[in-house]
């Protein structure tokens, strides 16, 4: 079976989730997969959340756009309540924590990881880092790439003006990882 | 052709820009509309940066007919848009046509009609294939399907508008537009700077002065210009250009062109992984239409289904096209929605299952 994900990267404006899209996306073609990367585009953008699809594969890459994505990254309530029944069984999601109550996170249909990604940013002393913590998490979780490949990508998807905030970025990256065993 | 080597990862609105440059445009001219304001964009840093010419102009119609300044002197320019902006460029194209000048007008179709929405839609297919601007002309249209297949196209655009002196339309959506993937850049090897010189305007020094224009009221000339006209729409027949996907041993062949054929091909590998016996025929040349190739899969016993992103336009060639021998089911998504493959698969097993 050859190598592929696709994923939904969701949160409300502002928790850098198309960064963090970017940056999987970018990691993944440094690591020699194809990639797409599409934010949302027409009637869902108005439904409170911001997000983007991600799909990684060895193969050609057919439809950038999907319905019931492999695995999720949300982070916070209503991307949870939009995107978890889409998941498709079986598929792994990246839950916000910090922001999401884990009674509303479904455990048995999927394999779910409670990240408190906001509360571990905040001790990295940058809130603003959750975004990298989570994608951290989802990087050990899917296993599709090494984190290395991501850290790698970092300058190139930070604009040279907060080039200074990468190796605190690559620490949330890590911190992340680290929540999952 | 040279490639540079280093992958970029860039939106399609981006590739389509950054091809021109390669292609060696000299002249941009546009006006700002959802969503393909990438492209005016980044040709407002890129293309002075390399010595050409970027202007945003006063409206649609103002950019559309600085082509024709611009097209008439034999230089390589290009306008964008989306629907309602090139709606107002109709006129502009018309006279670019009717006089025979090599330009590229990218149009990332969005829904229509009137403002519509600025999601992605295939509504325009009929202006673009068809005309949309008066009398008998057609404008050569590709319909890149990837952002490196946009980078690409937008290269062999320039070279087939100074081919056959006509305009060529790059024909994308919201979704090729707004998308990100890897793109290889890389140069033509030769661009010919002195393209159109026994025709173009730059003077007439030491030899007879050219006109050119669409206005023919001398008796039988503008017979005479559509004869010509005509005999060039018939050679531009030669090429055409198209993606087969799992086709050889299908039963059903599903028609779709642009982001819509990217994304049934996602259903079709899936469908096929199940057992099913279907293929993806997706068109990029959308003018001239494939219809020979089409033609000859109708004479193999081959079922067909065109599915378009809108209300049913392609359909039609796709008819046309096998006419003679069949016909072909047709499924549209509709413009205001935003299709996954999971949308197709209902219709492509009905169009398999039945008759």
């Amino acid at each position: 079976m050859s190598k592929y994900i696709d994923s939904i990267i969701a949160g409300f404006g502002g928790q850098g989730v198309m960064l963090i899209g970017n940056l999987l996306a970018y990691a993944g073609m440094n690591a020699g997969l194809n990639v797409t990367y599409i934010p949302v585009y027409g009637p869902e953008m108005r439904g409170g959340t911001a997000n983007c699809t991600v799909v990684l594969s060895e193969e050609e890459i057919g439809s950038p756009i999907i319905r019931s994505p492999h695995s999720l990254i949300a982070m916070n309530r209503p991307s949870l309540d939009k995107f978890q029944p889409r998941l498709m069984d079986g598929g792994i999601q990246i839950i916000n924590s910090s922001l999401i109550d884990k009674e509303l996170v479904e455990t048995e249909r999927v394999k779910s990881y409670l990240v408190p990604a906001n509360d571990i940013a905040d001790k990295l002393g940058n809130s603003r880092m959750a975004n990298m913590v989570a994608l951290g998490a989802f990087i050990k979780a899917s296993g599709i790439i090494d984190l290395t490949a991501v850290i790698e990508s970092l300058p190139n998807v930070i604009s040279a003006h907060y080039s200074h905030l990468i190796p605190k970025n690559a620490e949330a990256l890590q911190a992340g990882a680290n929540t999952v065993a | 052709m040279s490639k540079n080597g280093e992958k970029l990862f860039i939106k399609g609105n981006e590739a389509i820009a950054r091809g021109a440059i390669a292609a060696g445009l000299k002249c941009y001219f546009g006006y700002p509309i959802t969503p393909q304001n990438d492209i005016p964009e980044y040709m407002s840093a890129a293309l002075p940066a390399v010595g050409g010419e970027f202007v945003q102009a006063e409206s649609e119609v103002a950019a559309a007919n600085m082509l024709i300044g611009a097209a008439a002197c034999g230089v390589r320019s290009m306008t964008s848009s989306s629907s309602p902006g090139i709606s107002l460029k109709q006129e502009a194209i018309s006279y670019l046509a009717g006089s025979q000048l090599p330009t590229v007008i990218v149009n990332m179709n969005r829904g229509g009609p009137g403002l519509g929405d600025i999601g992605p839609s295939q509504g325009d297919y009929f202006q673009a294939v068809k005309g949309g601007g008066h009398g008998d002309y057609r404008v050569l249209v590709l319909a890149p399907g990837t952002c490196q297949e946009a980078y690409d196209l937008v290269i062999k655009a320039f070279d087939l508008a100074f081919k056959y002196r006509n305009p060529v339309m790059i024909l994308g959506d919201a979704i090729l537009g707004q998308m990100k993937e890897p793109v290889s850049p890389w140069t033509p090897e030769k661009i010919d700077e002195n393209e159109g010189h026994d025709w173009r305007l730059c003077g007439a020094k030491g030899r007879k002065g050219r006109i050119l224009k669409s206005l023919f009221l001398s008796e039988g000339s503008l017979a005479a210009h559509h004869e010509h006209l005509q005999n060039k729409y018939a050679d531009m027949a030669e090429f055409t250009q198209q993606e087969e996907y799992q086709i050889d041993d299908a039963e059903l062949v599903v028609v779709a062109y642009g982001s819509i054929g990217r994304i049934v091909k996602s259903t079709i590998k899936k469908l096929r992984n199940n057992g099913h016996k279907v293929g993806l025929f997706r068109p990029i040349t959308l003018y001239p239409f494939p219809s020979g190739d089409l033609k000859k899969l109708a004479e193999q016993g081959k079922k067909f289904l065109t599915i378009e992103h809108n209300l049913g336009q392609m359909v039609e060639d796709v008819r046309l096209s096998i006419r003679t021998i069949t016909d072909s089911d047709f499924f549209g998504f509709l413009p205001g929605n935003l299709p996954t493959p999971d949308d197709f698969e209902e219709p492509i097993l009905k169009s398999l299952g039945g008759k």
